[in-house]
């Protein structure tokens, strides 16, 4: 590499820091938007990068459904802790109790949807003006059209066809009162990128994400697991495979993968190797075409 | 790895669709459920072949009504590089977004239709391309095989380019290649189709032509971006200044000075994100550098070296791409933003407006209408510290926000 030119990790590394400061720049109360994912690991982990030698100046914030694996929430508390940083929580269960959402009903229920209203409860409940996520643009092709500074309108909704437009590095975080932002740091990311940072930085990530033996069974071509919160159909039946996990959101949505890669170094191996994209397991995605352009329009991550 | 940026502009008529599609599919970055997913959909359209447009045109709107709307950001890699492509839409009423794509990009790729030449869209795409200081531009002239992939057409063309190059001023480099991207002629492979063809693939001269960036690596810039002021008993006195270099080199003992203060005084430390010290920074890390004197600095101030100031002033002069439906207030006030720093600013005259489809410049004309490109004065309220947008991308542009929307309305490169 020539002397002064950087190398794609550490360009990205640059950008990805100086939007977490932008963010603590520009808004009065931002908020970084936490599920225990590896890609929200990434992003906890540059916010606590950016604002060294001082604590991160704003709370992460996990939006629970109740349906966790177990690993998550152990995982979860033991970082924040570690990063010295405080941790709000919103509970999807406070919505359904107050009325806000209907559980949805029947073997294909998820609380993936109902998060967006309890995000928004949330926003607005602590007064957030802007939510960090984890998005990345190589994820979906909506994310694709996605800003770093993504405004919201009152109602939470994500407007793609009037996006602010964003050149250079100058961002434009203003906002009428009632209005938020969602901001994503980690943009320029690619899936592999995550790894190799994480194998870079030698971050810790949960246990899910390599391979170990669970019960699972079979649905839409993915494998999900066996669990509380989830209702077999008759045809349906478990086995106890070697699995690992390639993105970790709800139990209910989120679908393992065959793998017997237990490091670092084999999970890269096969991310290089893989012939499926990451969300391919996430079953939210598969509701249609236009699934996550959707969801986004109502307020989801 | 190395990083190289690039922006492509076009409509699915050039072809710009296949040839994205083209190369993620060939370097393995389209996967197997996008593809089946596309295929599906392609299904249902009653499209006869594939259609590669719908892997990146992903908004409902776009895909409705079969055209490229919004920048979309693609990634893929090679053993060589990474690749970051700003995939942008070709067509007139959407000039703002190319514009956006390219501010970020290292280098363009210019789709040109071999049966058609060089026409008024080829022409405007070179100026967005020269108007944002893209030197590096790759000439794709597509659909090689409806031309029999003639030789003499292709030279024809190139010459043709070259003749209407000589009036833009700062490309530092024009490679041209002859391909179809429908077939992969020269995308990825070279063809056998093209004997007469020295020069390489598509895909082999993105790996390998060096651009060495848009950085500026001689004028130093550090416009402060945060305060770290940890108050803890560790690092009870520590006081740093959080930016990104955005331009020239900084070691520790330097001698600098602060704008607008003009204060001097000498760096001490410089550490990366994280606490790691180093022995310089340069564009575009992030880092914190604290001083040896405590002087009153906030964000928005600058650090330059004290040999080698940048302009100072409240008067710009600027060309200026209008974003907003709502056309340029002639005497109107806005927020400008450049680097960290927020100032409001004035439209002091608007001095002419270029035909983009001609490029003759057009005087008298009363205000900039959305997609509108023209040279502005500005009064600023209070001064900038800034450099000609052809030194310094990042110290030389700024963009307008309208104080009452707070819509970004416009985007700005200093003369």
């Amino acid at each position: 590499m020539p002397h002064y030119q950087l190398d794609h990790l550490d360009q990205i590394e640059a950008e990805a820091i100086f939007v977490l400061r932008e963010t603590a720049a520009q808004f009065q109360n931002p908020a970084l938007l936490f599920s225990g994912g590896k890609d929200s690991i990434v992003m906890a982990h540059l916010a606590a990068k950016a604002f060294w030698p001082a604590k991160i100046p704003f709370p992460l914030l996990h939006i629970d459904t109740g349906h966790n694996f177990d690993e998550t929430i152990a995982y979860r508390d033991a970082f924040t802790e570690k990063l010295g940083a405080r941790l709000v929580v919103g509970h999807v269960q406070d919505s359904i109790d107050k009325g806000r959402v209907k559980e949805e009903k029947g073997p294909h229920a998820s609380r993936n949807a109902l998060q967006s209203v309890t995000l928004l409860d949330t926003i607005e409940e602590h007064k957030f003006t802007a939510c960090l996520g984890g998005g990345r643009r190589d994820e979906e092709k909506a994310r694709a059209k996605e800003r770093f500074f993504s405004h919201r309108d009152d109602f939470g909704q994500w407007d793609p066809k009037n996006q602010r437009p964003e050149l250079w590095n100058l961002f434009n975080g203003r906002h009428h009162p009632g209005e938020h932002f969602r901001v994503f740091p980690l943009s320029n990311f690619t899936e592999m990128d995550i790894w190799m940072y994480l194998k870079r930085e030698e971050i810790e990530l949960p246990s899910l994400y390599f391979a170990h033996q669970r019960e699972v069974f079979a649905r839409n071509g993915a494998l999900l697991a066996v669990s509380p919160h989830i209702t077999m159909l008759e045809t349906e039946k478990p086995e106890r495979k070697t699995v690992r996990f390639r993105t970790i959101g709800d139990v209910t949505c989120t679908g393992a993968v065959e793998s017997g890669a237990s490091t670092l170094d084999e999970v890269i191996a096969e991310v290089a190797a893989a012939r499926q994209t990451e969300r391919g397991t996430r079953s939210d995605d598969k509701r249609s075409e236009t699934a996550m352009e959707d969801r986004k329009k109502e307020g989801y991550f | 790895m190395d990083l190289l940026r690039f922006a492509t502009a076009g409509s699915v008529d050039d072809g710009k669709s296949t040839l994205i599609g083209r190369l993620l599919y060939d370097s393995k970055s389209i996967f197997e459920d996008q593809l089946s997913a596309v295929e599906e959909s392609s299904r249902r359209r009653g499209d006869a072949v594939v259609n590669l447009a719908l892997l990146t045109d992903g908004l409902r709107a776009e895909r409705e009504q079969g055209i490229t709307i919004d920048v979309a950001y693609r990634y893929f890699a090679t053993p060589r590089r990474k690749f970051i492509i700003a995939d942008t839409p070709g067509h007139i009423q959407y000039t703002r977004n190319m514009v956006t794509g390219a501010s970020t990009a290292d280098l363009a790729i210019i789709l040109i239709d071999a049966r058609k030449g060089i026409i008024e869209q080829t022409k405007r795409h070179s100026f967005v391309a020269n108007l944002l200081k893209i030197r590096h531009l790759a000439l794709a002239v597509n659909k090689m095989d409806l031309v029999d992939y003639s030789e003499s057409a292709f030279h024809r063309i190139v010459q043709d380019f070259h003749e209407f190059a000589s009036r833009l001023d700062d490309i530092a480099e024009i490679t041209a290649i002859p391909l179809s991207a429908l077939n992969g002629d020269n995308v990825v492979e070279k063809s056998d189709k093209m004997p007469w063809f020295k020069g390489p693939s598509l895909l082999y001269h993105l790996e390998t032509v060096y651009t060495g960036g848009t950085e500026n690596h001689v004028d130093a810039r550090f416009p402060v971006q945060w305060i770290i002021r940890p108050q803890s008993a560790e690092h009870h006195d520590f006081r740093g200044y959080a930016g990104r270099v955005a331009g020239g080199v900084f070691k520790p003992g330097d001698t600098v000075s602060v704008m607008p203060s003009g204060f001097s005084t000498t760096i001490d430390k410089i550490h990366l994100p994280g606490g790691k010290e180093v022995s310089e920074a340069f564009a575009p890390q992030s880092v914190v550098m604290t001083l040896k004197d405590e002087i009153d600095i906030s964000r928005g101030d600058m650090l330059v070296k004290s040999n080698n100031p940048p302009n100072v002033g409240q008067d710009v002069e600027a060309m200026v791409c209008w974003f907003s439906q709502k056309p340029m207030d002639p005497r109107g006030k806005y927020l400008l933003r450049h680097t960290t720093k927020e100032t409001k600013a004035i439209v002091q005259e608007l001095r002419y407006q270029v035909d983009i489809e001609t490029l003759h410049k057009k005087e008298g004309v009363p205000t900039l209408a959305m997609n509108d490109i023209g040279r502005v004065s500005l009064r600023t309220a209070t001064p900038l510290f800034h450099d000609s947008y052809r030194r310094n991308r990042l110290t030389g542009s700024f963009v307008l926000v309208d104080p009452g929307t707070h819509e970004t309305v416009a985007a700005g490169m200093m003369v």
